[in-house]
């Protein structure tokens, strides 16, 4: 058993940056994830594992650090919160286009705009539509718990150097807040640089003695070229969702009707389903874990086995509920219920919501 | 007296000059006459005479340096306009043992990454950062830079800089030579045999302030000219350049072992 501790979701996260073996942390304050960073200052991480960490002054100046960082080698992270995370768009498609592994957090608050501070699910079409310019995609990981602001940040630096990709973790002001008991994971050691060498030959840490020089580029000014650069990207990205789509189940094997919910929408949701149990009300939880890769297939598997509808809770207007129409494809019921702009929704109103758009609309 | 052939010219006793290794064999996609070229060598030749080939990591930018890594032979990041220092900033503080540096025009550096290079020069990060001031977008095809003369005409300024209106010309490198973050701040120029020996020096200088892991950047700014922006033949490019640009963006260093220099 690892070692227990109640924290909240901001510092579960800075703590695990630091256990994960991260060599370089890379952040501008924002509200409601400032702790991240207040923490890693506070820890002195270059005293326990030689982290460096660095407020940038700005979120673009922070992407860009990791676009640097990232390309020797080395573990880099950031985290922000939505307006900085737009700021990083840019440099997000940079990284994804010159196929840089690198780990970023956004605790997402309300919007649009400067918004608020309060909790959000808002920036899902930004995490997993593309959000900068180009074909590409971040892998989308979601906590739904402190537990795995912790747990997703090994993770997500494992798929991120697997793919050679920029991986994000979305959680929102309600988990990046919160405070709960989290077991945290032993230190992993930050590699010495002979193995970030060794082990990405492809990175840019000075060219091999008698080596070919290595460069890190998603420039390519022939149009041929760059196709087939973009065709590259593209079967690795079926790789990936063919291998790494990830999810939770709850109560669904008698389910008739499904909510689907990530992170604080499935606590939240958890809750509803318990209720709505002890009014007879057949209700099943579909979680996804990976928001991209999404999971289609068990959304198919349940529309095939007959379920009667979906109802997709979302601290947004309706965003998420665009993938489940789309694996849904018309079969059955699909209907968006949430509270936003920094509104949560009760547990109460989620069942509500069942029970007017999918039983009995 | 016999006839003398190339092959008794070509023997290492008669070598005067030879492409260093670090530039690659391919045809720099520059406009002939223009400044970026011969800057690109003076870096190369540099980093080959400190022995460094195998430990540094450049960083180029957006402009027409862009492909800058397909001419310098060694470890190279191509980062988004403007962002360089930013990018070298992460570099160096994880491999504080290399060689990092940034080459970048005036729009990348003065312009779009002004906050990048200032804050990249107030944290004293130790890296040596190259730049190209040619007054212009070359690149995109002669647009008005920062660092645009008073009345200069560019494609977005067609009647000439007007102050009133467009600004002033940034000097950037007085400006970054009030920060303590740099050490060595110097202004060059490569149109003459003479003016690349100095900067060649000069180049030299920064590198080594780096290797002596002295506090703070190295800052050239290279003074250049663009000849096809500015609608020129190459030598009247550099005339021009004398003449006009010198005038307001004095050769010479700023500061030296990080002191302001009295000029
Ligand atoms: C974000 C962004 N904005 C604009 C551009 C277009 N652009 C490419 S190069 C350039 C200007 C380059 O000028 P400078 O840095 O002076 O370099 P030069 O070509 O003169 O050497 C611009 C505006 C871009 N590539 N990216
Ligand atoms: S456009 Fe200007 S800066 Fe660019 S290569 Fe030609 S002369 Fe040089
Ligand atoms: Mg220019």
């Amino acid at each position: 058993m690892g070692e227990l501790k109640l924290m909240k979701g901001n510092e579960a996260l800075a703590e695990a940056a630091i256990r994960a073996g991260v060599d370089g942390y890379f952040g501008y304050p924002i509200t409601p994830q400032s702790e991240v960073i207040e923490y890693l200052m506070a820890e002195k991480p270059y005293e326990r594992t030689g982290m460096v960490v660095l407020q940038a002054e700005s979120e673009v100046a922070s992407i860009n650090m990791l676009y640097g960082g990232g390309g020797t080698g080395k573990k880099v992270m950031t985290s922000s919160s939505s307006p900085g995370i737009s700021l990083m768009q840019e440099g997000l498609s940079y990284l994804a286009g010159a196929e840089i592994p690198c780990v970023v957090a956004n605790v997402v608050r309300g919007g649009p705009g400067l918004g608020d501070i309060q909790p959000a699910q808002s920036d899902y079409f930004q995490s997993v539509k593309g959000g900068g310019h180009g074909d590409y995609r971040l892998i989308v990981l979601a906590p739904s718990s402190v537990q795995e602001m912790s747990d997703f940040v090994p993770l997500a630096f494992d798929l991120a150097f697997k793919y050679r990709t920029p991986a994000l973790i979305i959680s929102d002001g309600l988990i990046g807040q919160m405070m709960e008991k989290v077991e945290l994971f032993d230190q992993i050691p930050r590699l010495t640089d002979e193995e970030v060498i060794k082990r990405h030959p492809w990175a840019t840490n000075g060219k091999p003695v008698g080596g070919e020089r290595r460069i890190l580029t998603s420039l390519d000014l022939d149009p041929h070229k760059l196709e087939s650069h973009n065709w590259h990207l593209q079967a690795k990205y079926k790789t990936i969702e063919e291998n790494e789509v990830r999810f939770e189940m709850l109560h669904c094997e008698d389910a008739e009707y499904i909510i689907v919910a990530y992170g604080s929408s499935a606590r939240i949701a958890q809750k509803s389903i318990q209720l709505a149990r002890e009014k007879g009300i057949k209700v099943g939880l579909l979680r996804p874990i990976t928001l991209w890769p999404f999971p289609k297939k068990p959304i198919d598997e349940l529309t095939k086995r007959g379920i009667k509808g979906f109802l997709s809770v979302e601290m947004s207007a309706g965003q998420m509920i665009e993938d489940v129409k789309l694996v849904v494809e018309g079969r059955t019921k699909v209907e968006h219920f949430g509270r936003y702009g920094g509104v949560i929704h009760s547990p109460e109103q989620v069942l509500e919501a069942l029970e007017q758009k999918i039983i009995g609309g | 007296m016999s006839e003398i052939t190339l092959q008794d010219i070509i023997k290492p006793e008669n070598l005067v000059y030879k492409k260093t290794s670090l530039m690659t064999n391919k045809a720099l996609s520059y406009c002939p006459g223009c400044g970026h070229g011969t800057t690109h060598r003076l870096i190369m030749e540099v980093i080959e005479e400190l022995g460094k080939e195998n430990e540094t990591i450049g960083v180029a930018p957006v402009g027409c340096s862009v492909l800058a890594y397909e001419f310098m032979n060694v470890d190279m990041q191509e980062a988004a306009h403007g962002r360089a220092p930013a990018l070298a900033t992460a570099i160096k503080r994880l491999w504080p043992g290399k060689v990092v540096f940034t080459y970048q025009g005036d729009g990348d550096l003065a312009a779009i990454g002004t906050a990048e290079t200032i804050h990249a020069c107030n944290r004293g990060e130790k890296i040596v950062i190259v730049f190209i001031n040619n007054g212009i977008y070359g690149m995109t095809g002669g647009q008005m830079a920062p660092t645009t003369l008073p009345g200069m005409k560019t494609a977005t300024s067609p009647y000439g800089r007007d102050v009133a209106t467009m600004g002033n010309p940034l000097k950037m490198t007085e400006l970054v030579a009030t920060l303590p973050g740099t050490y060595y701040v110097t202004r060059q120029s490569v149109q003459t045999p003479a003016a690349v020996r100095k900067a060649k020096k000069a180049i030299k200088k920064a590198f080594q302030n780096q290797l002596d892991d002295k506090p703070g950047v190295s800052f050239i700014e290279v003074v250049s000219n663009c000849n096809s922006g500015w609608k020129m033949e190459p030598v009247q490019s550099n005339t021009w350049m004398e003449e006009n640009m010198f005038p307001f963006y004095q050769i010479g260093d700023l500061k030296v072992d990080g002191k302001l220099i009295d000029r």
